[in-house]
Parts: C-alpha cells; sequence; structure tokens
C-alpha cells in the first residue's frame, strides 16, 4: 500500500493505491490518522483512483476518517472510486453519511 | 454434485495470506471465463470469508485456514473456508450488518458483502471446533454477458 498525501489550504488529499484489505488497513489507518492529526483540516478528500482491490476493511478506513473529521467539524469526501471498490461502498450504505463520487473532486 | 475440477489449499492465518487467498480463487476462476465484475465479486467474497478466519478463528493464535475451490455444473463456483477455530457463538447476530467482534480495522459489514455478492452463503460453526463458511455464485462469463442485450 502506497499513501499519499498533500495539504492546500486546510484541504488534506490522500491518494489511495494498492490493495485495501485487513492486511493493509491497520497501516493506512494509523498515517490517516497521523495526517488529520498533524494538519487538522477542515476539508479531507480520499482519492480511491489507483485502488486496485478493496473489501470491508476499506469501509472501516472510512468510517474511521469520517469520525476524525466530525470531530474536527470539516468534510470528508471519497473521489475517482472505481468499479469494484464502489460496489464494496454501496452495499455498505456508507453513502448516506459520506460523499462518494467516480470522478475526481472539483477544483 | 460432482465437480468439473477443484483445488484444495491450506495456509496459516497470517493476514499477508488474504491476498494470496485472492490470487488463487482468481486464477481458479479464469478457467471459468467471468466478466472483470463477477472476478471482483468472488475475490470480496473470499476475501472476506479468509480474514474473518484470520481475525476471528484464530484471536490470538496462528492456525490453519482450508480453501476449497469447485467448479460445478452449469459454471458454479464454489467456495469454502474452514478453520479450526473458535467458532462463532450465535451465526444469526454475527450475519447482522454492522456487528463485529473486531478491532477498529473491521466494519462488520464481511457477512452482508459475502451475502450480497455471492447466489448463496451457509456457514456451519460449532464452539472450540471451528467455522465453515460455503458459498456459491453462477458465473454468466464474458461469452455470455456480450450477447445479451
Amino acid at each position: 500500500m502506497n499513501f499519499t498525501s498533500f495539504l492546500q489550504d486546510k484541504r488534506l488529499t490522500i491518494l489511495l493505491s494498492g490493495e485495501i484489505d485487513h492486511h493493509a488497513a491497520r497501516e493506512i489507518m494509523s498515517a490517516l490518522t497521523a495526517k488529520i492529526d498533524v494538519y487538522l483540516p477542515s476539508y479531507c478528500e480520499l482519492d480511491f483512483g489507483a485502488v486496485t482491490f478493496m473489501d470491508s476493511s476499506g469501509i472501516a478506513i472510512v468510517i474511521h476518517t469520517l469520525r476524525a473529521m466530525n470531530e474536527l467539524e470539516g468534510k470528508l469526501r471519497l473521489t475517482h472510486v472505481p468499479p469494484q471498490p464502489m460496489k464494496v461502498l454501496l452495499a455498505s450504505g456508507i453513502q448516506k453519511l459520506v460523499a462518494v463520487s467516480q470522478e475526481r473532486s472539483p477544483a | 454434485m460432482k465437480p468439473e475440477n477443484e483445488t484444495l489449499i491450506r495456509f496459516p492465518s497470517l493476514s499477508s495470506n488474504e491476498a494470496f487467498a485472492r490470487s488463487v480463487t482468481a486464477a481458479f476462476a479464469a478457467q471459468m471465463d467471468p466478466t472483470l465484475d463477477e472476478l471482483g465479486d468472488v475475490k470480496t467474497a473470499v476475501s472476506e470469508a479468509v480474514t474473518n478466519a484470520i481475525v476471528h478463528a484464530y484471536p490470538d493464535r496462528i492456525g490453519p485456514v482450508t480453501l476449497k475451490l469447485r467448479r460445478l455444473e452449469g459454471n458454479v463456483l464454489e467456495i469454502t473456508v474452514k478453520d479450526a477455530g473458535c467458532g462463532i457463538p450465535d451465526i444469526a447476530q454475527a450475519r447482522q450488518p454492522m456487528f463485529t467482534t473486531g478491532g477498529a480495522e473491521r466494519s462488520g459489514m464481511g457477512l452482508t458483502i459475502m451475502e450480497s455478492f455471492m447466489n448463496s452463503l451457509s456457514i456451519r460453526s460449532l464452539p472450540g471446533r471451528g467455522t465453515t463458511v460455503r458459498m456459491r455464485k453462477k458465473l454468466i462469463g464474458r461469452g455470455e454477458a456480450a450477447c445479451r442485450p
């Protein structure tokens, strides 16, 4: 799992890549928490564009990130979600709690 | 039902074997000419079942996990994941969405996703003896999918 992030004007973008499963989830959550704690963003975007596989561990990551952003009264958005991860996300009903898009975030 | 082809793999309950189980399942399913969508479904389902065995069956030790793949008549893929771990005391409770006894990295959606991505799911479990999860999915295949309107 590669993990890249950048910050601009309190907008934190996290680029996820590779396979997201239980094996990778703990490391991703730890890295995500560290970034949010350091930058205290008002907006966080999880970009799934380079994710090649995701199981329900990805839902746990989204819920974990959503809780962290709610504590900051910030917003979370999931963008560039490929078909397989999208199917898993929609099966969980997570789209009722957080914006999910196949497209990249608007500038 | 006599299988047209089958394979049996046994591996220790290490989380690094989740990706291995997915790869083996995808390689076995390839002979059934699945669509990308079907391949994604079976890889997701097997990932959930194997992860459950790793996380829940053996919470404090490494134990054996068996993955059995069978190609049945009518292009049906059967996946069986078996462990000899602690078992599930209440299967009905475990099948409830969002229910989990795992850590923060578990969402409690594993069984729900297995049910919705496969055609059938059965669970047999004895506390202290282990759990067997069996799933089946009929694969339409790329050839037939291309002929559909």
